[in-house]
């Protein structure tokens, strides 16, 4: 059957990841065609290490680069600024020739997958 | 650990906490084509008798190479901050030799756009840990939800770095520099035309209030 494949990703199988193994995880999946749904997101350093990481495996041919959809992070309150925790919000990761943005908002991600 | 170490580790602090306190190092950053070289080139312009930081084109991804310029004191109302200013190339998730195609570019110089541009985003994301703020560009007649936007915002609220939003070209017409404010309402958004010079001292008494 054709088709694009999606892989939602729990929060539970997230947490028990290193940043790395995440990072390498969604590269790896991405570069062979595939979504990724990630339920509880990734931080703001791992989302600048994940381009970081991209730049590195564009190839001009094959991999153009990654397009991302997720929420803009909401102000923590007290404990989580005092302890630095900052918790991702649900993120959709896809190649960049497939997934492609029409509508983002505060609330609202509308994106378009190409097969 | 060695002693040699210890000392140049120590030394190096040291260094680091001088530089803090009388002269910030502050990154110009933004998606490609938002106006981060204009901006420099701007402060430059009016603070350094006319120097330029970098070249500036339609073409995306023109800055390629963070650069450096060392020492811009700005003087706002008696007040006066040097700082250090550092024009970042332009920010992506992906980027297509073609879209460089439409520009005239032949496919070897429209790769080696490519090429570069991956190296300058990966320049750009390193220089974020050796920052003391960053004033973030923005193209005031697009959408402000973008992905690298966003990227950006969140790195510097987690690093607890001063931030400046500066919504840019706003001598468009169809620039709206609200879209950006409402966007990111926890941070302090400068409307301004870096080409036309346009609210430019508002950005200026900003900088000083800032980074000050």
């Amino acid at each position: 059957m054709e088709g694009v494949q999606l892989n939602l990703i729990s929060k539970e199988r997230l947490e028990k990841m290193s940043s790395m193994e995440k990072l390498r995880m969604i590269l790896d999946e991405v570069k062979s065609g595939t979504i990724v749904v990630l339920e509880s997101g990734l931080t703001p350093e791992e989302e600048a290490k994940l381009i970081e990481l991209t730049m590195l495996e564009i190839d001009h041919e094959n991999f153009v680069g990654i397009e991302v959809e997720t929420y803009p992070q909401k102000s923590g309150g007290f404990l989580s600024k005092l302890l630095g925790k900052r918790e991702g919000r649900l993120t959709v990761i896809g190649p960049a020739n497939k997934l492609k943005t029409l509508v983002k908002r505060n609330d609202l991600i509308k994106a378009l997958v190409r097969p | 650990m060695s002693l040699i170490l210890r000392i140049k580790k120590k030394f190096g602090l040291i260094l680091k906490f001088l530089r803090k306190k009388n002269r910030l190092r502050i990154g110009i950053y933004g998606p490609p084509n938002a106006g981060k070289t204009t901006l420099a080139n701007r402060i430059l312009m009016d603070w350094c008798g006319g120097d330029v930081l970098g070249s500036v084109s339609e073409i995306p991804h023109e800055t390629r190479r963070a650069r450096l310029r060392e020492g811009v004191t700005i003087e706002v109302n008696g007040k006066s901050v040097t700082i250090d200013i550092v024009d970042t190339p332009g920010l992506a998730t992906k980027i297509d030799f073609h879209d460089f195609l439409k520009y005239g570019l032949s496919e070897e110089e429209a790769k080696r756009r490519a090429k570069e541009a991956t190296e300058g985003v990966i320049e750009a994301i390193k220089w974020l840990d050796d920052l003391d703020g960053v004033i973030l560009v923005m193209d005031a007649t697009e959408d402000p939800f973008t992905q690298v936007n966003i990227t950006i915002v969140g790195n510097i609220e987690a690093r607890n770095l001063p931030l400046i939003i500066v919504a840019n070209k706003i001598d468009l017409p169809n620039a709206s520099p609200a879209r950006i404010k409402a966007a990111f309402p926890q941070h302090t958004v400068v409307p301004i035309s870096a080409l036309k010079g346009l609210n430019i001292d508002a950005l200026y008494r900003c900088i000083a209030e800032k980074f000050g």
